[in-house]
C-alpha cells in the first residue's frame, strides 16, 4: 500500500512538471509519427514520418489544402503556356526563411539544381523528372549548373519551369516535398550540416527548435509564415513509435493526440470504445500481389486468371484484416485525379459468383495440368508484417482449392524487394501508394522494362515483369497527349488491356488508418493521408 | 542470451565439487534415487513429459490440423461444437493444433541447438583439457573472449542474413551456446586425464582422439544432463525472443514465441491467442528449471 | 593488477578486430541492401547513392575504408539516417542506455541480493515459498510480454505512470522500462544467492559462530555474505551483457531514445554502417564491464589470482 502511494505520488510529480513544460507555449498537439525521421532535408527524405515534419516546416510553390488538395503556397498565382511546356510562378510577397531571410526565386533554382545533382544522392529526385533536364543532370549527362536546366529564377519574384512535355498531374508533383525550397544562404555557409537544429530554417508555418533521435521532434509555430494568424497549434511534437501496438496503448492513455498508423485488429476496439476518432479513409494505393511471367506456367494468361479469380477478395479488407479495406478488381485507385469519364474497369468475372469463379478457376487450373492431386507447386513471398501474412496464409488456403501448392516465404523489406527485382519468386506480395494523383503513377508499374547500357532490362518497378506493347504504346502516347479526355481514354484502355490479361493481381486497395482525439479539429480525412498541422487545432 | 537459468554459476559449482569428490562410483544410482525423492523435480518431469506428448502426439488426435483455415471462424473463442477447444487465430486456423505445433517447434528448436552446442562444447573442452598447455591457454583465451561478445546480436545478424529457417535458428544458436560447456568440460578433462583407466589406455597405445572419445566423454554425463536441461528454457526464450523481432519460423509453421508474440497485442480482444501458448511456456520453462535444480542437486557428488 | 587489465584488453583486441571483420563480410554478403525498398529506384539513382556511401568499389576497399576509418574513430555515415554519423547516432543514444541498463542492474542486483538472501534465512518456511515463486515468474515471462502487459495495465488502465517515451530527467518514464528490464535479472541473482547462501550458511565455520551463540545478523554479516557473492559476481558479466540485449526489447516497446534499437532497424534496413557501428560498441562495452566484473571477482575470491 505505502509503495503504491509513494509511486503514485512520485508519479504525479513527474505528470505535473511535465504539464508546466508544456503549458507554457500554449496548445500543443503530440503526434504519433513512426520511425525515427533520421534527415529533415527535404532532398534526402524518402517517408511520410519525414513528410510529416518536413511538410510542417517548410512549403513549395504549391501546398495542401486540409483535404490534401494543391493549393497555391510559397506561389500566390501561376500561368501556363499554350503548349502545356512552361509554367511561370509568382512568388507571394514579404514570404521569408525563419530567420527572416526573404524566400526568392533563386531558393527554388537552387533547390530543384540540388535535387537532381547526383552529389545529392536524392532517393525521390525522379518524382520531378517531369522538368526539363531533370534526368540528365541526375544521370550526369547534363552538369548541375548547365544554363539548358528547365528551372529558372526570372527575378527574385518570378520562377520559371519548362517541362519535357505536358504534365497534367505536375502542380500536384509540386506539392512533393522533392519540389520543396532550401535555404541557399543556409546551404551554402553550413552544407549538410544545414538540417542540424542550430542551423536548420524552413518557411513554413511551424519551425524545428528540438531534435532528440530516437525520441522526438519538436517545432513551433513560426512568426515569419505569411498566414501565421491562421495557424492555431502553437507547439507539435512528433514522436518516435516503432512499436505499433505500445503506440496504440500510449494513445490510449492519452500521450498521443494523433495515432497515425494502427496495429492489426485492433480496429475493433477503436470502433466499440471509442466512437468517432477511428478515421478510416480511402487511401490512393493498392496492395497486389505480382506473378513472375518469366516463368511457366505463370506466363500462361489461364493460370493467371485461375490465380486471380480463386481469391475472394471481399472478405480481406472485413475478416482477414478486420480493417475493412475495399476488395480491388481495377489497377487505378478510385478517385486518382485526371481520370475523368473512364468508367471504372470491372472484370468479366465480376458476374459470377464466388463459388462459380472457384469452380472456372479449377477447370482453368486442369486445363493447364494441374489439380488438387497435381498442384502447381509455388512460392508466394512477402515481406514481415501481420496484415501481409495473414492475407499470404488465407490466399494459400483459397488457392489449395484449385490444385495450388502455396510455400509461404517472408523476409524482411530489402531482403523482399531484393528478390522481387531479381525475378527471383513465383508469385510476390507488393503495393503502390500514388506519388501523385494520376493514373500513369499506378499504370507505369506495368510498363515494359528499358534497355540499359550494360544490356541488361531495367524492369523498375514492374516485378513480375509483364510485356505488352500495346499497353506500353497506350502509356507513352498518353504522356504526350495534351487534352485531358483523350489522355485519360489511353490510360483506360491500358488498364483494361492489362488487366483483362491479369498482368497482376489487384487485392485490396489501401486504407488510410488514423485515430485521433474529440479534441483535434480540423483532421479531414483524405486520400493522400497527408493533414498538415497549420490546419489542426486543439481545444484543452 | 546468456544466463537465463544461470546455468554457468551452477555448472562451475557443480564441477568444482566433482573435481573435489572422491572418485570411482557410479553416479546413476545414487542419483536416481536422490531426485526421486525431490518433489518438485518429479512432478517437473511429469509435467514435462506431458507436454512433450501434447506437442508429438496431441497433433493426432486434434480436430483439426494446424495449417488448415477455417473460414466460418476467424477470430472466434472457443467453440467446442467446431472442435476448436482453444479458439481460432486471425486467419481461422485452430488454436488448439498451432499450440501443439508450436510447442513442437520450441522443443525441437531448443533440442538440436542443445545438441549442437553440447557437440561442440565437448569436443572443444575435451580437446582442449587433454591436450593442455599452450593449446589449452589459446582455446580457452578464445571462449574467454567470445564470452564477451554480444552475442544476441550476432543471431540476429545470422537470421536476417540467412533467411528464417529453423534448421539455422538451430543451428545458429547451438553455435554460439557452447561456450559454457567447453569450459565445464576442460575442467573435467584435466582432472580425468590423471586417472588409471586413461593412463592405462595410453599405454595400451590409444592414440588421444580415441581416448577422448571413449574414455573422457562417456565420464561427463552428469555435466551434460545438467547443462542441456538449463540451456533448454534458454533456448525457448531466445527463440521466442527472434519471434518478437519478427525473425520468427515461416508460416504456416509456428512456434511458441510466434504464438505469444502475436498474442500479446491483442491481449484484450482476442485474449485465447495469448493465454494458452504463454501458460504452456512458462509451465515448460518453470518445470525445466526445477528440473535441471533437481538434477544437479541429485548429481552433487559432495552429498555422496 | 593494472598489468593484468592490459594484457586482457590487449588480447582482446585481435578477438575483436575478427567479431568486426566477420559481420562486416556477412552483412555485405547478406540478399538486400539499404535501398531495397518498396519503390525501385532509377539506375541513375541508385547509382549516385552507391557512390555517395562507397558501395560502388570492390567489397575488399570498402573493407580497407571502413577499418582506416574506424581506427581514426569514425564509424561511418548512416544510410538510412542521413543527417547523423553513425559516431553521432550511437553518441546521442549511449548515455540514455547506459543509464537505462545500469538502473535496472542496479535494481536488479539489490532486490535479488535481499531477496535471495531472505529467502535463504527462512529456507522452507513461507517467504521462501512465496519468493522463489515470484521470482521464477519474473524468469520465465519473455520480456516483450512482460512489457506489453506492463504496459497495458500501469499504463492504461491504472494510468499510474506514463506508458512510454521518455522526458530528460523524469523518473515515472522510467519505472516501468526498468521493472521489465530488472526483473527476470533479479530473479537469477535472487536464486543464485538463495543457493549459495544456504550452502555458506551450512558450512562448518558458519555452524561454530552459530554454536558460539553468535546472532543471526552478525553471522550473515561477517560470515555469510562475502562467499555467498561469488558465484552472483561471476554471473554479473554475462547478466550486463543481457541487460544490454535487453533493452533492444523495451527501448522497442516503450519508445525510448537509446541505442537498441538502433541495432535491429539497422540489421532489417542493411543500415551497414549502424550495424556494425552499434556492434564495435556493444562489444567495447561489454568487453569493458566484463574486467571489472573480473576485478571484483578476484578481490572477493581469495582463490582466484591474477593470471
Amino acid at each position: 500500500m505505502r509503495i503504491t502511494s509513494v509511486l503514485k505520488a512520485a508519479a504525479t510529480a513527474g505528470a505535473l512538471s511535465l504539464l508546466m513544460a508544456s503549458t507554457a507555449l500554449g496548445v500543443t498537439l503530440n503526434t504519433m509519427n513512426g520511425s525515427e525521421p533520421g534527415t529533415l532535408d527535404p532532398h534526402k527524405a524518402s517517408g511520410d514520418w519525414q513528410n510529416r515534419i518536413i511538410g510542417d516546416y517548410i512549403e513549395g510553390l504549391m501546398a495542401e489544402d486540409a483535404k490534401a488538395a494543391p493549393i497555391p503556397g510559397q506561389a500566390e498565382s501561376y500561368t501556363l503556356s499554350e503548349d502545356g511546356l512552361v509554367y511561370t510562378f509568382k512568388l507571394r510577397d514579404g514570404i521569408q526563411w525563419s530567420d527572416g531571410t526573404p524566400v526568392t526565386a533563386a531558393d527554388f533554382e537552387f533547390a530543384f539544381r540540388r535535387l537532381f545533382n547526383p552529389a545529392t544522392a536524392s532517393e525521390y529526385a525522379y518524382l520531378q523528372y517531369p522538368i526539363k533536364g531533370g534526368s540528365e543532370i541526375a544521370e550526369g549527362t547534363m552538369t548541375p549548373d548547365s544554363a539548358d536546366f528547365g528551372v529558372k529564377a526570372i527575378d527574385d519574384k518570378t520562377l520559371e519551369i519548362t517541362l519535357e512535355a505536358p504534365t497534367p498531374y505536375f502542380l500536384d508533383a509540386l506539392t512533393h516535398y522533392t519540389a520543396y525550397p532550401v535555404p541557399k544562404h543556409v546551404i551554402e555557409a553550413k552544407g549538410d550540416a544545414w538540417t542540424n537544429v542550430e542551423n536548420i530554417v524552413g518557411n513554413g508555418p511551424f519551425k524545428v527548435t528540438e531534435w532528440v533521435p530516437g525520441n522526438y521532434v519538436k517545432s513551433v509555430k513560426s512568426d515569419t509564415y505569411y498566414d501565421k494568424d491562421n495557424v492555431k497549434i502553437d507547439e507539435v511534437l512528433y514522436y518516435v513509435q516503432d512499436d505499433l501496438a505500445a503506440a496504440f496503448n500510449r494513445y490510449r492513455a492519452g500521450e498521443y493526440d494523433i495515432l497515425t498508423d494502427l496495429p492489426a485488429d485492433q480496429q475493433k476496439i477503436v470502433t466499440d470504445t471509442m466512437p468517432g476518432e477511428g478515421r478510416f479513409a480511402p487511401f490512393q494505393g493498392i496492395h497486389y500481389y505480382v506473378i513472375n511471367q518469366e516463368k511457366a506456367p505463370f506466363d500462361n494468361v489461364n493460370v493467371r486468371k485461375a490465380l486471380s479469380i480463386s481469391i475472394n477478395r471481399e472478405i480481406i479488407g472485413p475478416d482477414i484484416w478486420g480493417s475493412g479495406e475495399p476488395a480491388a478488381y481495377a489497377w487505378v485507385p478510385p478517385g486518382t485525379g485526371n481520370y475523368e469519364g473512364v468508367t471504372p474497369y470491372t472484370p468479366e468475372y465480376i458476374e459470377l459468383t464466388y463459388e462459380e469463379r472457384v469452380a472456372e478457376a479449377k477447370k482453368l487450373m486442369a486445363e493447364a495440368g494441374y489439380t488438387p492431386e497435381n498442384p502447381l507447386k509455388l512460392q508466394l513471398r512477402y515481406n514481415t508484417n501481420d496484415n501481409h501474412q495473414n492475407l499470404a496464409i488465407a490466399i494459400s488456403a483459397m488457392w489449395q482449392e484449385i490444385g495450388v501448392q502455396a510455400e509461404l516465404f517472408n523476409a524482411e523489406t530489402p531482403v523482399h524487394y531484393d528478390a522481387l527485382r531479381a525475378g527471383d519468386f513465383d508469385v510476390g506480395r507488393a503495393g503502390w501508394l500514388n506519388d501523385y494523383s494520376d493514373p500513369s503513377n499506378t499504370l507505369e508499374l506495368l510498363k515494359s522494362g528499358t534497355k540499359q547500357a550494360d544490356g541488361t532490362i531495367n524492369w523498375g518497378n514492374n516485378y513480375g515483369r509483364y510485356s505488352n506493347e500495346t499497353v506500353d504504346k497506350l502509356v507513352t502516347d498518353a504522356a504526350s497527349e495534351q487534352d485531358l479526355a483523350v489522355r485519360a481514354k489511353l490510360l483506360g484502355d491500358a488498364e483494361k488491356l492489362a488487366m483483362d490479361e491479369f498482368a497482376a493481381i489487384p487485392l485490396v486497395w489501401y486504407l488510410a488508418s488514423n485515430v485521433v482525439k474529440p479534441s483535434v479539429q480540423g483532421f479531414e480525412d483524405n486520400a493522400k493521408d497527408t493533414h498538415r498541422t497549420r490546419w489542426l487545432s486543439k481545444t484543452e | 542470451m546468456a544466463g537465463i537459468t544461470g546455468k554457468d554459476a551452477t555448472l562451475t559449482a557443480y564441477a568444482e565439487a566433482l573435481a573435489k569428490a572422491p572418485k570411482g562410483r557410479s553416479l546413476t544410482q545414487d542419483a536416481f534415487r536422490r531426485l526421486s525423492r525431490n518433489k518438485a523435480a518429479v512432478v517437473s518431469i511429469f509435467v514435462v513429459v506431458a507436454i512433450v506428448l501434447f506437442a508429438f502426439v496431441g497433433p493426432y488426435f486434434a480436430p483439426w490440423a494446424y495449417d488448415k483455415v477455417d473460414w466460418s471462424s476467424i477470430r472466434k473463442p472457443p467453440n467446442f461444437d467446431k472442435g476448436h477447444y482453444l479458439g481460432t487465430d486471425a486467419n481461422g486456423r485452430d488454436m488448439l493444433a498451432r499450440v501443439m505445433q508450436g510447442t513442437q517447434m520450441s522443443l525441437i528448436v531448443a533440442f538440436v541447438a542443445t545438441m549442437v552446442s553440447v557437440v561442440i562444447g565437448i569436443t572443444y573442452g575435451a580437446i582442449a583439457g587433454y591436450f593442455g598447455g599452450k593449446v589449452d591457454a589459446v582455446m580457452m583465451r578464445f571462449v574467454d573472449i567470445m564470452y564477451a561478445l554480444p552475442y544476441i546480436l550476432f543471431v540476429i545478424i545470422l537470421v536476417v542474413i540467412f533467411g528464417r529457417s529453423p534448421v539455422l535458428l538451430f543451428v545458429g544458436i547451438g553455435c554460439l551456446e557452447w561456450l559454457t560447456m567447453a569450459r565445464i568440460v576442460r575442467g573435467q578433462t584435466l582432472s580425468l586425464k590423471q586417472r588409471e583407466f586413461i593412463e592405462a589406455a595410453k599405454a595400451g597405445g590409444a592414440g588421444p582422439f580415441t581416448i577422448i572419445f571413449r574414455h573422457i566423454v562417456p565420464n561427463l554425463t552428469g555435466p551434460v544432463v545438467i547443462y542441456a536441461t538449463l540451456t533448454i528454457p534458454e533456448i525457448i526464450i531466445t527463440e521466442s525472443f527472434l519471434s518478437y523481432l519478427g525473425l520468427g519460423v515461416q508460416e504456416p509453421q509456428t512456434s511458441l514465441g510466434t504464438l505469444i508474440s502475436a498474442g500479446a497485442p491483442v491481449i484484450e480482444t482476442l485474449p485465447w491467442m495469448l493465454l494458452v501458448p504463454a501458460a504452456v511456456l512458462i509451465t515448460m520453462l518453470l518445470c525445466l528449471t526445477y528440473l535441471g535444480d533437481g538434477l544437479r542437486d541429485a548429481l552433487d557428488p559432495k552429498d555422496r | 593488477m593494472l598489468g593484468y587489465a592490459l594484457r586482457r584488453v590487449l588480447s582482446a583486441l585481435p578477438i575483436a578486430l575478427i567479431a568486426i571483420t566477420v559481420c562486416f563480410f556477412i552483412l555485405r554478403l547478406a540478399p538486400g541492401g539499404p535501398f531495397d525498398t518498396g519503390r525501385q529506384l532509377p539506375p541513375d539513382t541508385l547509382a549516385n547513392l552507391r557512390a555517395h556511401y562507397n558501395l560502388d568499389q570492390p567489397l575488399f576497399m570498402q573493407y580497407l575504408i571502413y577499418l582506416g576509418r574506424l581506427f581514426q574513430g569514425d564509424l561511418g555515415p548512416s544510410m538510412v539516417f542521413d543527417d547523423f554519423s553513425v559516431a553521432e547516432m550511437l553518441a546521442i543514444g549511449l548515455p540514455f542506455t547506459m543509464m537505462l541498463g545500469f538502473s535496472a542492474f542496479t535494481v536488479a542486483t539489490l532486490v535479488g541480493l535481499v531477496a535471495g538472501a531472505v529467502a535463504a534465512m527462512n529456507q522452507n518456511h513461507w517467504p521462501d515459498y512465496v519468493l522463489v515463486a515470484l521470482v521464477m515468474v519474473g524468469l520465465v515471462i519473455p520480456n516483450f510480454l512482460m512489457g506489453s502487459l506492463l504496459q497495458l495495465v500501469f499504463g492504461v488502465y491504472l494510468d499510474w505512470f506514463p506508458a512510454g517515451g521518455y522526458v530528460p530527467g523524469s523518473i515515472p518514464h522510467l519505472i516501468l522500462p526498468i521493472t521489465v528490464l530488472a526483473l527476470p535479472h533479479a530473479g537469477r541473482i535472487a536464486r543464485l544467492t538463495r543457493g549459495s547462501m544456504i550452502e555458506v550458511l551450512g558450512t562448518n565455520y558458519v555452524r561454530t559462530a552459530r554454536s558460539k551463540g553468535l546472532g543471526a545478523r552478525l553471522i550473515l554479516v561477517r560470515h555469510a555474505i562475502k562467499p555467498a557473492l561469488i558465484p552472483v559476481v561471476s554471473y554479473l558479466g554475462p547478466g550486463l551483457s543481457y541487460l544490454l540485449t535487453g533493452s533492444l526489447v523495451v527501448e522497442q516497446i516503450f519508445a525510448l531514445p537509446g541505442i537498441g534499437k538502433y541495432f535491429i532497424t539497422g540489421a532489417l534496413n542493411r543500415d551497414y554502417g549502424l550495424v556494425l557501428g552499434t556492434t564495435i560498441l556493444y562489444l567495447f562495452i561489454i568487453l569493458v564491464l566484463n574486467l571489472i566484473v573480473d576485478v571484483i571477482y578476484a578481490w572477493l575470491d581469495p582463490k582466484v589470482r591474477f593470471r
